[in-house]
């Protein structure tokens, strides 16, 4: 075996460390001069002479210092109400163990993701546009120019002015993204166009009148409702399918998560047709006349139908009567609009009233008496309420109670207002008039934050596939329309009742109930017939007495919530 | 970050308007993936639970087209399979002996057979791999119980037992301790042997009766309990002198296997159809029939998770059981599956191995559904996101019936519907008895009391 001898001097910060990266052992390694053998693996020993310097090490006191901000951040009230589904369930008996532990913990889950979804609100990139007037300036006197003016150009180029006026009134609507508006006018001329590039798609005259125009489920393809029949395009203008089944269409609504085209005709029909197979999947003759005063609760996909006797209908495709009828107003109805909640309804009508709605409740919120009544309404993802009047728009603030005599915006365009729609996840309004396209600028109306999986302005086409396939295979089924969306995730409590009640017939015996009480034979002559029968009558007792307290306590809260009064104690 | 900022003009007023800037919400180059800005708003996202319960239906439909649980058949014997052990280290590795008593270790990774020993004459009747795995035991028709090793012999050395006991009767099932060298056999009584001696360390008997099959508890590692063809069931400890307690039930048990996980629970394969889970604790009622097979059960096996169960039966299907239900949750059958004699559930809860009349042996997947190979990670988030969609529509009549409906071969189907049918007759008799009678002098008699005759102490 090789034997080197080395004379080495070292200095040392921290030994430790040099000798463990060079992979050998050390003994008896002390402070001073002496002599260490070094091992390494294979080339044999290595003999070092060393003096051993241990280096002061400097006092690294670094104290930790403690978090001033301990724990997760505290999230607002408000902002965790925004993401909340549903009340918290209570608790089921401490009998039923295991679906006690199982709703437990389904709720703690729910909370967590409440919760995050809450935090994530802090990452959304844009804020809201808004609009604030100089002191004693009132926000309504800026002219669409000024505004113009005033912002960057990309959003300045956002007003603007179509001249048409040879073919005109003009019926329009935005894409589902926003990116692309369809108009339709009256003598034929029907355009698309990705109205931010101003790029045109296509054009043409369809030759005969039309009475109203809608986008699909995407860019590619429309619906346009003519003279005669429902004809369906594609975004280069050719015809795809003309609909004889669908005759005198005056206005449509596409209902997007279900695929349906709803129209409702001159003749008082309301149709739906399925626009992913082709299939009409209810015809409801409504019974009241002519049908032009249309919009859809965006919340449950519920259509409201406006007549010309005051009435406004509520329709789902599976019931061939109405579900709700209200009487708005006294004239006929002129327009109707339901916010994106599914909240607030809001009618104009003949008798140049505008009402506000809690839809939810069919109650009425608030009415105005506006001097030229409204002909057009719209309302945006923000709330904000657009109503034409003759040939002014005016815009008013977020949610009631609205303000009609003191609006947040006007603008007068130069014809008779045909159409109005807030652009999706822009500060923009379209209206459509006798003389052409407007585009107005309306700050603060639109969803700053979009969702990429939902409507995503700036997706690719191939993203735009991916979303088609997965919107096809999440269709929902048009039986599945009703006044709450919600009522799946409900219990089913009339049905289970009845179902229950035939297995007690079935079987002979309820076998959910109470078991009877046998008292158990105690041992050491406690068990006479005496004492068990005491027994028994106790239990019976208490049971009768558990049952006469709730009765009572019921009979209280009632009485307290007035629901009772002291006269019904005479009912029978 | 311009677009931000409210801008000023002559007019001083501030105003803003929605300006994106589309390089935010655009990718930069080809080469990375698109941007996908989220807003978890419910606002943005209407009729929530119809689209989930749309998703849940379309995943349960998905679900019924995967399922496809066959995936091997090993064939090889000549003779029915009679019984199977799992290896106790090795995943790969089973062992099933035959009617004819030919003995076979099967690959299961390779499908193929490794090696085959002629154990017994006349059939093997119960076979057991030691705690250790290097060795295994059978026993057979020609009243012998056998030690063999678990390598192969090598070239040229004839294939011996490492050990031989010559018993005085049959023996009709073994099982091996969890830790110790101690095993127990079954047949006209249950010995527990010492592996070192060549008599039994201890005997126990209850009557005159046979046993047709014997297991150790898993946990409790002393305890034991068998089925008699006296139609009792006998639990035993092993340090004691004689039995611990017995129920007598209507009809025969054939076998018996022990809970893993919650080891006071057994389940118990009948003659009359049906299985029964009994706590040892109470044998006066069982905690849960378990009904769908439509001929006497003929083997059970747990899966090493305690939460399900699966049964062998001669009506030629097999079935799954979760632990805590009355009903199966699949049936599995091919057209040329015979009367299923002995299952095992792989070690991994991945597949179900049965050994049937007909001299195969068919490897299923316990998930029928499930894909095997490893799945990337959206894969594996996609099938949990299913799953949980799944559990939460289940109760959905639409839901429920799409993932209940089975195919059943037309005799089982027919005679389920002849047993349900007679079934109804029997309740609605007893119903017209009960409303003719005296109150109270016909008693309702549950399921679950209705199979057991007695318990003796």
């Amino acid at each position: 075996m090789l034997r080197y001898i080395i004379l080495l001097q070292f200095v040392f910060e921290d030994c430790t460390w040099h000798f463990i990266s060079m992979s050998c052992h050390m003994h008896k390694l002390t402070s001073g001069t002496g002599r260490a053998t070094v091992e390494p693996v294979k080339a044999g020993m290595f003999m070092f002479n060393y003096k051993l310097i241990p280096c002061k090490k400097k006092k690294k006191k670094k104290k930790r210092a403690s978090d001033p901000f301990p724990g997760p951040a505290p999230l607002p009230e408000e902002r965790l109400q925004k993401f909340k589904r549903r009340e918290k369930s209570k608790l089921p008996n401490r009998k039923r163990r295991k679906l006690r532990d199982v709703v437990a913990r389904s709720e703690v889950v729910s909370e967590m993701a409440q919760k995050r979804a809450a935090q994530f609100d802090l990452l959304l990139p844009e804020e809201a546009g808004f609009l604030e007037g100089d002191e004693d300036e009132d926000t309504c006197m800026i002219s669409q120019e000024d505004i113009a003016e005033a912002v960057d150009i990309t959003s300045g180029a956002k007003y603007f002015n179509l001249n048409l006026s040879q073919f005109g009134p003009y019926r329009l609507d935005y894409s589902r993204t926003g990116r692309h508006l369809l108009l339709g006018g009256r003598r034929g001329h029907v355009a698309c166009l990705d109205w931010q590039s101003k790029q045109l798609m296509c054009e043409m005259n369809v030759m005969e009148s039309v009475n109203d125009v809608k986008w699909l489920h995407s860019e590619s393809m429309y619906a346009v409702a003519q003279k005669k029949w429902l004809y369906i395009y594609d975004s280069k203008g050719i015809e795809l399918h003309c609909i004889r089944k669908f005759n005198d269409v005056l206005c449509m609504q596409f209902l997007p998560y279900h695929f349906l085209l709803a129209t409702a005709s001159a003749t008082g029909f309301l149709q739906y047709l399925d626009v992913s197979v082709g299939k009409e999947i209810a015809a409801i003759c409504t019974k009241a006349g002519r049908l032009d005063v249309m919009c859809q609760n965006p919340h449950n996909a519920i259509i409201h139908l406006g007549h010309s006797n005051g009435t406004v209908t509520l329709w789902s495709p599976n019931q061939k009567e109405a579900l709700v009828k209200m009487l708005c107003h006294q004239g006929g109805v002129r327009s109707v609009a339901v916010d994106k909640t599914g909240t607030y309804m809001v009618t104009s009508g003949m008798d140049k009233k505008l009402k506000v709605y809690d839809i939810r409740a069919f109650k009425p919120l608030q009415s105005y008496f506006l001097p030229a009544g409204a002909s057009c309404l719209s309302l945006s993802h923000k709330g904000l309420l657009s109503a034409a009047t003759g040939d002014i728009v005016q815009v008013s603030v977020s949610f009631p109670p609205y303000s009609m005599t003191k609006p947040y915006m006007a603008h007068r365009v130069r014809g008779t207002v045909w159409g109005l729609h807030f652009c999706p996840f822009e500060d923009v309004l379209g209206v459509g008039h006798g003389d052409g396209f407007t585009s107005m600028l309306v700050p603060g109306a639109g969803e700053p934050n979009f969702d990429g999986l939902d409507a995503n302005p700036y997706r690719s086409s191939k993203q735009r596939q991916e979303w088609e396939v997965k919107a096809l295979l999440e269709k929902i089924q048009p039986e599945l329309i009703s006044l709450d969306p919600d009522q799946l995730c409900h219990v089913d409590q009339a049905s289970y009742e009845q179902k229950h009640k035939e297995r007690v017939q079935a079987l002979g015996f309820d076998p959910l109930a109470k078991e009877k009480f046998i008292p158990k034979l105690k041992k050491k002559g406690r068990s006479s017939s005496g004492n068990v029968e005491r027994r028994k009558r106790q239990v019976a007792h208490e049971d009768q007495r558990v049952s006469s307290l709730d009765h009572h306590q019921e009979r209280k809260k009632e009485a307290l919530s007035g629901l009772r009064s002291a006269l019904d104690r005479f009912k029978k | 970050a311009n677009s931000s900022r409210p801008f000023l003009s002559s007019h001083q007023m501030k105003v803003k308007v929605l300006s994106r800037n589309p390089d935010d919400y655009v990718r930069e180059t080809k080469l990375d993936i698109q941007r996908v800005p989220r807003n978890y708003d419910p606002a943005l996202h209407p009729f929530e639970v119809p689209r989930e319960y749309t998703r849940a239906l379309n995943a349960t439909k998905l679900e019924r087209v995967f399922a496809k649980p066959f995936l091997a058949s090993l064939d090889g014997h000549r003779d029915g399979v009679n019984c199977m052990a799992k290896h106790t280290k090795s995943l790969s590795t089973l062992l099933s002996g035959s009617c004819d008593g030919e003995v076979k270790v099967w690959n299961l990774t390779k499908r193929e057979c490794v090696r085959t020993l002629q154990a017994h004459e006349g059939f093997v009747r119960g076979m057991v791999v030691r705690f250790c795995g290097n060795s295994f035991f059978t026993v057979g028709d020609d009243k012998t119980i056998k030690q063999w090793k678990m390598e192969a012999p090598g070239y040229g050395e004839e294939e011996e037992p490492l050990n031989t006991i010559l018993g005085k009767t049959v023996f009709t099932g073994l099982d091996h301790h969890q830790k110790e060298g101690v095993f127990a056999t079954c047949g006209q009584q249950v010995d527990i042997w010492d592996e070192q001696r060549s008599s039994p360390i201890r005997s126990f008997t209850w009557g005159v009766d046979s046993f047709s099959s014997v297991r150790f508890n898993p946990v409790e590692t002393e305890l034991l309990a068998s089925c008699a063809s006296d139609r009792s069931i006998v639990l035993y400890d092993m340090r004691e002198s004689t039995p611990l307690k017995k129920v007598i039930m209507n009809l025969r048990s054939n076998t018996i296997c022990w809970n893993p996980m919650e080891a006071y629970y057994f389940t118990c394969s009948n003659e009359d159809y049906n299985l029964y889970t009994y706590d040892m604790r109470h044998l006066d009622r069982p905690v849960i029939v378990h009904m769908d097979h439509v001929s006497a059960v003929l083997d059970i096996d747990y899966s090493p998770t305690g939460k399900e169960f699966v049964s062998a039966s001669f009506d030629k299907t097999i079935r799954i059981f979760p632990r805590d239900s009355g009903h199966s949750r699949e049936v599995y059958h091919t057209k040329r599956m015979q009367h299923v004699i002995c299952i095992k559930w792989s070690a991994d809860n991945k597949y179900i191995l049965s050994g049937s009349d007909e001299m195969n042996i068919r490897m299923w997947k316990a998930n029928a559904a499930e894909k095997l190979g490893v799945l990337s990670p959206r894969e594996r988030e996609a099938v949990n996101y299913n799953q949980k969609l799944k559990e939460k529509f289940q109760h959905h009549p639409q839901i429920r019936r799409i993932s209940r409906h089975r195919h059943l071969p037309k005799a089982i189907y027919s005679q389920a519907k002849e047993l349900r049918v007679m079934k109804e007759a029997r309740r609605r008799k007893e119903i017209n008895v009960r409303k003719h009678s005296k109150p109270g002098t016909v008693p309702v008699v549950s399921e679950k009391e209705k199979h057991i005759v007695t318990v003796v102490k």
